[in-house]
């Protein structure tokens, strides 16, 4: 009797809790219906996967009057706390725990809710989706096109939903460059002159022509594929998915499979498998045989230079166009739907991504393509603006070229994951441990568990 | 003859032992002495002496805002000490229940303890997520500690040592004495019950402290993150982990509080493995 | 008189079921709900569909059967082998050690040095040893470091790039982080045999090795039984240093994927429908071990139950 009671009371809450739940869920739909931007909140949130724009926030924002110790909290002199939820990027972390908060905007206290969050290009369409409504359009804020005229264009587009409004602003541009070795480039071509060195990579014939001086001088042209996958990736005909169902694989993807193969079987490639790990790290630091990395203008200060600190190295860099022109990164910062700082975002969109003055500080010191063309346009002919790192060279000419070229007309928000997925599944190929099928067996595999509504639509290849 | 296979044997036992002890002791020399050098160094290749970036790499751990290694200390402690507490009283509470009383239930309840003595967590977590997120628990530290009231091992383990070592004869002396109920499990039955308090709450607290699985899915926030949780986030792949020394700091600084712990209880803690054992 | 007593004992049995309910409510709450939902979830086709959301939509057992054609059975079987690869070599060194410890005749010096120094990874957080493992045989990591100055290699070994080097890995690791804890438990288990047992096979001359397979292991069958089975159990649950070595990709081409890791990867992209049915297919292989736990634990075996009992309280990891 009494365990009959227990049983059917455990079956109660259950069912209460199925209702409650199915509530929570709903097919699709405008998310945050009912959630209105405001003013006047003390506390402003910002999240972010790593320190790089919290550090140059800090360091430039007019308005930061002091941080906390551990600087995790910037002070306004308004009164407003600047808080930063930092987390990672990879495997889509940071997305996940943004979209759990995003979720919860509406029923935040205040001072909890998202005031502002930043986003990547190969992912920042799933957000500036006007369906979704989780971005405010900048027109929302207040910001007129007059005051982001000089913006280099494709940071505008790459931003702008299918309702023509702008979701989003960033400070820098990030054009894609070949960094090279000054000490190998003397050694193996005569000469560490970029005119000369641009011209001996200019493009993938000439570039593999250089490859078989360096190897057979003993070195290695590039660190590993992972570094010329972004090169192929941007340089694609076609969005990765069609109609939101099937995935296709463009055939330049096929070429970076080929290519690296083969590079790696010839000794071109140094076989290093991925960026940011300790190998990748070796390779740029000074006992290197490694010529040559596809950086943009934050790889110089992010990658390089904590390598070569103080060592031989440490001005043993120029940079020259790369063979093919690619982007990498770049940083939007967007306002959330439902802020209770609408005002303080407004101003830090606006100063950090289009005040003349600060964006000349970012050029010069951090090295940042920033986001102002003719700002850029100008510092590209400037005759002192040359950094240490490179041995005085001016790389801003360099990228400023590349930066009008950039076309972002086929990205996604399936980017970052297909990408990801596509590198990870061909590693276990490049690393010998299965065939090509099986690789893009488990390529297709992978991506249905990590977008489960494209199961039905199946993989294309070339 | 027998004594010279013995003396055999001896060595034998003795150059395998050295050849244990010393691959559990190698990986952690190793630690310790990476905690010490520089990137720079440690780029260099592996070298046997400690560097003198120790202080360095210890400054740049707990000032990184990105990793707030210290409030990830205070929460896994508040974690590990609560769910240590929890689970002994409780444990202790359950089996007293069903030890030193008679009811209806009482075998269905102790049948039922046995039959998910070993059932794993892992099963169940969807639904516990969902219910604590439904309960606005999630992000939280709460879900990490409460769950631990049923905890059906450590239940075995104080039922199994209230039979050897608590008389029911005592029990019923205290009655007479006028003891309510509470009061004589408060006061009577759980200072007996120290030395297997003792040991069950340093295995939770230990457990507790490294526990992965159900804190990663259910905390979001880096302020309430604990600290495997924080570890975790070294393997991600980002610029910050641009630092070796730093890594292995932080490694050192998670694993070396227990070391400690235990090499100061290591002969309490390795008797009481098998404590409430066959030896009683 | 007798009235009296009768009023007693009622009272008396209230106290239990007062003491005993606050386990049970947790469990009800923390366990058995979750469970019931977990099942629920299985038959329905409900996941995020970025920041949207699909279902939940009713679909029977479909989940199941594309669990089941999927990739499942390769990763049941590769939680097994890390298993394996760390249980052999853990239950081979635990008996061959344990019997010498409780040797008398063996003196060991350092026994208790030994005993501390064994059993110290069993306190080691997973996560941070899985972290420690990963820089330590990174490719231009330490012991490759070693490895070439002492010119046992001529280039560096890639560890962790392929099969048999990631999960030996991981079978190191799950070694040494318990086999100084089950030395620890066959011990108690040995010199709880009778003495006068080994004395008498002294006396009719057994050898060592004589004495080891006649004596001591059989004698101690029931708790090797039943560190197996726990084992097993903890093996199911393998998932933190597989997850942090391989950043929870189980490289390479998934073959160091354990069940545990896969659940967590669904959990993690908030596609409850399969998440559920792998739920409920762990449940079923968890329930089967749960029951030989039980009829071990409950027909009575006074020579390692207890002590076993022990064992199952960290049956969580192994």
């Amino acid at each position: 009797m009494r365990k009959k009671r227990i049983l059917s009371l455990a079956l109660a809450s259950v069912t209460a809790l199925g209702l409650l739940s199915s509530c929570g869920g709903g097919s699709g739909g405008g998310l945050l219906s009912g959630v209105q931007a405001s003013d006047g909140g003390k506390v402003l949130n910002i999240y972010v996967w790593n320190e790089e724009f919290q550090g140059k926030f800090n360091e430039n924002y007019p308005q930061v009057e002091r941080l906390s110790d551990d600087k995790s909290i910037a002070y306004l002199k308004d009164g407003t706390e600047v808080h930063w939820i930092v987390n990672p990027t990879q495997d889509g972390v940071y997305q996940q725990k943004l979209d759990e908060a995003l979720l919860k905007q509406g029923r935040a206290a205040a001072d909890d809710r998202i005031d502002m969050f930043l986003v990547e290009a190969d992912y920042a369409l799933k957000y500036v989706d006007p369906e979704v409504n989780v971005a405010l359009p900048i027109s929302q804020l207040g910001i007129t096109d007059a005051d982001i005229a000089n913006q280099y264009r494709y940071t505008l587009e790459a931003m702008t939903g299918s309702d023509g409004e702008i979701r989003g602003l960033s400070y820098q541009a990030t054009p894609g460059m070949l960094v090279y070795r000054r000490s190998i480039a003397k050694a193996v071509l005569g000469t560490d002159d970029p005119e000369t060195v641009g011209a001996a990579v200019a493009d993938w014939d000439k570039f593999y022509e250089t490859a078989e001086q360096m190897k057979a001088a003993g070195y290695y042209m590039y660190s590993g594929r992972a570094d010329t996958a972004r090169v192929y990736s941007n340089n694609v005909s076609a969005p990765w998915v069609k109609n939101d169902k099937t995935v296709v694989v463009d055939p330049n993807m096929m070429n970076w499979v080929d290519r690296s193969m083969e590079d790696i079987e010839s000794g071109i490639s140094h076989n290093v498998p991925g960026q940011w790990n300790d190998e990748w790290n070796k390779d740029m630091g000074p006992d290197s045989k490694v010529f040559c990395f596809f950086l943009p203008a934050w790889g110089l200060d992010v990658c390089i230079a904590p390598n070569v600190k103080d060592t031989a190295a440490a001005q043993d860099w120029a940079v020259c166009p790369s063979p093919q022109s690619f982007f990498w990164g770049g940083t939007w910062l967007v306002a959330a739907n439902g802020t209770d700082n609408a005002s303080q975002v407004r101003d830090i969109m606006l100063t950090m991504t289009a005040d003349r003055d600060l964006l000349r500080t970012l050029a010069m010191n951090y090295g940042e393509m920033s986001n102002d063309q003719p700002l850029m346009e100008e510092l590209a002919q400037s005759p002192d603006f040359g950094i240490e790192l490179l041995g005085g060279q001016n790389y801003i000419g360099v990228l400023s070229d590349v930066a009008a070229t950039v076309d972002l007309s086929n990205i996604s928000s399936y980017d970052q994951g297909c990408v990801e997925e596509f590198q990870n599944t061909f590693g276990d190929y490049f690393n010998g441990v299965i065939s090509l099928d099986k690789a893009k067996d488990n390529f297709e595999m992978a991506i249905t568990e990590r977008y489960p509504w494209l199961v039905g639509g199946g993989v294309l290849w070339p | 003859m027998e004594n010279k296979k013995s003396s055999g044997r001896t060595v034998l036992a003795h150059v395998v032992l050295i050849i244990l002890a010393f691959l559990c002791l190698f990986f952690f020399y190793i630690l310790i002495v990476n905690a010490t050098r520089s990137h720079a160094q440690l780029q260099l290749g592996f070298s046997a002496l400690p560097g003198s970036s120790l202080l360095t790499n210890f400054k740049s751990v707990i000032n990184d805002p990105a990793i707030p290694i210290l409030k990830g200390i205070q929460n896994s402690l508040i974690v590990s000490g609560c769910c240590a507490a929890i689970v002994t009283y409780f444990s202790a509470l359950t089996a007293y229940g069903i030890y030193a009383y008679d009811f209806k239930l009482k075998r269905a309840a102790f049948t039922f303890i046995m039959a998910i003595l070993v059932m794993p967590t892992q099963v169940t977590a969807l639904g516990f997520l969902r219910l604590i997120t439904g309960m606005g628990l999630d992000d939280s530290l709460i879900p990490l500690i409460i769950p631990s009231i049923a905890s059906p091992a450590v239940f075995y383990f104080m039922h199994s040592y209230m039979q050897s070592s608590l008389p029911k004869e005592l029990i019923e002396a205290a009655r007479i004495d006028g003891s309510q109920e509470f009061g004589t499990f408060n006061r009577i039955v759980l200072p007996i019950m120290k030395p297997a308090i003792a040991v069950q709450a340093i295995f939770t607290f230990v457990g507790s402290w490294n526990n992965y699985f159900i804190p990663a899915l259910v905390i979001t926030s880096k302020s309430k993150q604990t600290l495997p949780i924080m570890i975790a986030t070294l393997r991600g792949a980002d610029y910050m982990n641009f630092d070796m020394g730093k890594i292995y700091m932080m490694i050192t600084i998670a694993i070396v509080p227990i070391i400690v712990i235990y090499l100061l209880l290591s002969k309490f803690i390795v008797e009481g493995v098998t404590l409430g054992g066959v030896k009683e | 008189m007798k009235n009296e007593n009768r009023i007693k004992s009622v009272s008396y049995a209230k106290w239990g079921y007062i003491f005993i309910l606050p386990f049970f409510l947790s469990y009800a709450i923390f366990s058995l709900i979750p469970l019931a939902d977990t099942i629920r979830n299985s038959f329905y086709e409900y996941y995020a569909f970025g920041l949207k959301t699909v279902g939940p939509n009713w679909t029977g057992l479909s989940n199941y059967t594309s669990l089941l054609s999927s990739d499942l059975p390769k990763y049941a079987w590769n939680t097994f082998v890390m298993w394996i690869l760390g249980f052999v070599p853990q239950i081979i060194v635990a008996l061959v050690l344990a019997s010498w410890f409780t040797d008398a005749r063996l003196k060991i010096r350092g026994k208790q040095f030994f005993k501390v120094v064994i059993y110290l990874p069993n306190l080691i957080m997973a996560s941070a040893f899985a972290m420690l493992f990963f820089a330590l045989f990174s490719n231009a990591g330490p012991v490759n470091s070693i490895l070439l100055r002492m010119g046992v290699v001529g280039e560096a070994i890639r560890f962790m790039e392929s099969t048999l080097g990631a999960r030996t890995l991981v079978g190191l690791m799950n070694f040494l982080m318990w086999f100084g804890n089950t030395t620890i438990m066959l011990m108690a288990a040995i010199m709880g045999i009778n003495p006068s047992i080994f004395e008498a096979a002294e006396l009719d001359g057994c050898t060592h090795i004589q004495k080891f397979f006649k004596i001591t292991l059989p004698q101690i069958k029931p708790l090797l039984t039943y560190t197996l089975i726990t084992s097993l159990i903890g093996g199911l649950q393998m998932f933190d240093v597989p997850q942090i070595l391989t950043g929870g990709k189980g490289a390479p081409d998934r073959t160091t994927m354990t069940l545990i890791m896969y659940l967590n990867k669904h959990l993690q992209a908030k596609n409850y429908g399969i998440a559920g049915a792998l739920s409920v297919f762990l449940f079923i292989i968890s329930a089967i071990l749960c029951w030989f736990v039980f009829k071990m634990n409950t027909d009575s075996d006074p020579d390692g139950s207890k002590s076993a009992a022990k064992r199952a309280k960290k049956g969580g990891k192994a």
